[in-house]
């Protein structure tokens, strides 16, 4: 299964004319800050409708405005991890992944997803279970946050800045753990981030954003041997 | 230590802090210290103050479970607004804080009174609601609603938009957002708001007696019964006033606690 995307849309001052196809691993969008990342998410997610362009996730057609699609936020079946990893705080852990499993049952466009310890088991976080976010360090956050997006059987996963919320003494070990587990879950997977050293590590492919346009796509050795423009020269260079 | 000229300009500004903050404790000072208990115990006992506590205590409730029932779902719906309507919508919703209460009267009385557009087509046979307990309950509902809403809007508007984003991933409808996510997290905003809502009712004056009157168990509510007090027994004044400063001072601490309560639970730390 693979997320094909071609987005136009407008965020305020930005026109992101975007078209990935993430293959069945994870496609990395790097970019600067301001180049339209995190749009480009939430036009995935459905928050921007799309002025010209298609979405589709393996047979599911998201959205496709000359078909006049446009999935809403709550159908579209895609987990997102936000960069802050946005746990309820009034909710413990427990209940913030309880919260999305029963979500996802009462919406009915999913199958019954697994128990809430089924999550807690497959993200390690039996002994956590009973914490609030705000006693929570980054990395469990961010695994909170994963059960939780996993929670709703996902089509696919929208990851955006993953260790950037983390501390520096955090991120290897978080990094490991992200990237070994995304590979095993084998969803299609889009990570959005500006650090050289993480689009390394989680990208089968790589699509460099600039200015709301991809300006090269490729494997890593691909963007170090031939790269298209003075950023990705820098972006490559500056972390190989 | 400071220089003796910086000490005395920081000594200048204190001083003038200090006189307005005098002029203002001046007068509960009076109040508070102008009443005995044994002149609580007699104005207490006066026959207009029971009623008018009674009405008080029902109209108020009433008038706050009416704001609490329309103005959470509107301050929720304009947080999340962007448009230059919601902004005017907003703005307008400010107006009854910075009109006169008489004005607000007048206008409940143009809007709702026996000869009034709204009070034909509402009530054809010709009843009106001026002058009646709902006429206390609407005026209340009118002065108090804006103070909740500002309060519930800033409440809403300290949640993280990424917890309505990540929770409408899961499949999460408008409801199940705005009862399992927003209400909880905005809670002690929303109780401040309330809170300071229900003061303002309650003291309301000057809208009740233009649309409402002053008629003793129907629509004398305690701001009333005070001015009528005043003619017949000023220990009755005192002490409806004293109670009166008492809840307003309880409010206001249950407030500070409450907004400091919503900006510890709308922090996502990450």
């Amino acid at each position: 299964m693979s997320l094909v995307a071609q987005v136009g849309v407008s965020v305020g001052r930005l026109e992101l004319d975007v078209a990935i196809e993430t293959g069945p691993g994870t496609l990395v969008v790097a970019g600067p800050n301001g180049a339209g990342k995190s749009s480009f998410l939430a036009a995935l997610l459905g928050v921007h409708p799309l002025k010209r362009g298609r979405i589709v996730v393996g047979t599911s057609v998201l959205a496709d405005t000359d078909a006049g699609i446009h999935a809403p936020v709550e159908l579209r079946r895609l987990g997102y991890v936000p960069q802050n990893y946005a746990l309820f705080p009034h909710l413990n852990v427990r209940a913030n992944i309880a919260f999305a499993v029963d979500c996802a049952n009462a919406a009915g466009n999913v199958a019954p997803t697994g128990t809430v310890d089924f999550y807690l088991e497959a993200l390690g976080l039996q002994t956590l279970a009973d914490r609030y976010p705000r006693h929570l360090s980054g990395g469990e956050k961010q695994r909170v946050a994963l059960a939780r997006a996993l929670s709703v059987k996902p089509l696919a996963l929208l990851l955006d800045e993953p260790l950037a919320a983390l501390d520096v003494s955090a991120r290897q070990e978080v990094r490991e753990f992200l990237s070994g587990y995304l590979r095993k879950l084998g969803l299609p997977t889009v990570v959005v981030t500006h650090d050289a050293t993480d689009a390394r590590v989680f990208g089968d492919r790589i699509a460099v954003l600039e200015s709301g346009r991809i300006t090269q796509t490729g494997s890593w050795s691909e963007l170090v041997a031939h790269p298209a423009s003075a950023f990705v020269a820098a972006f490559v260079g500056k972390n190989a | 230590m400071k220089p003796r000229h910086l000490h005395r300009q920081h000594l200048v500004l204190v001083g003038l802090g200090a006189v307005l903050v005098a002029f203002l404790a001046l007068p509960f000072a009076a109040l508070l210290l102008g009443t005995s208990v044994a002149d609580m115990r007699v104005g207490l006992a006066h026959p207009l103050v029971w009623p008018a506590m009674r009405l008080s205590l029902l109209t108020t409730s009433l008038s706050l479970a009416l704001v609490l029932c329309f103005g959470t779902p509107l301050a929720f719906v304009l947080a999340r607004s962007q448009g230059r309507i919601a902004r005017a919508i907003e703005t307008a919703l400010q107006l009854p804080i910075v009109v006169p209460p008489a004005v607000a009267g007048l206008a409940l009385l143009l809007a709702f009174g026996r000869r009034s557009f709204f009070g034909e087509w509402l009530f054809p046979d010709g009843w009106s609601v001026a002058f009646t307990t709902a006429a206390v309950v609407m005026a209340e509902v009118f002065v108090s609603a804006p103070f909740y809403i500002q309060a519930a809007l800033s409440s809403f508007r300290g949640i993280d938009p990424q917890l309505v984003v990540v929770a409408r991933t899961f499949g999460a409808g408008p409801f199940r957002v705005f009862f399992k996510v927003a209400l909880p997290i905005a809670a002690p905003g929303i109780a401040a708001g309330a809170a300071m809502s229900w003061a303002r009712a309650l003291g309301e004056f000057g809208a009740t007696l233009m649309f409402a009157g002053n008629l003793q168990g129907t629509t004398q509510t305690l701001p009333l019964a005070i001015y009528s007090a005043l003619e017949s027994d000023v220990r009755a004044a005192q002490a409806l006033a004293v109670v009166l400063v008492c809840v307003a001072f309880m409010v206001l601490i249950a407030v500070r606690f409450g907004f400091r309560n919503t900006k510890a639970r709308t922090e996502v730390r990450s």
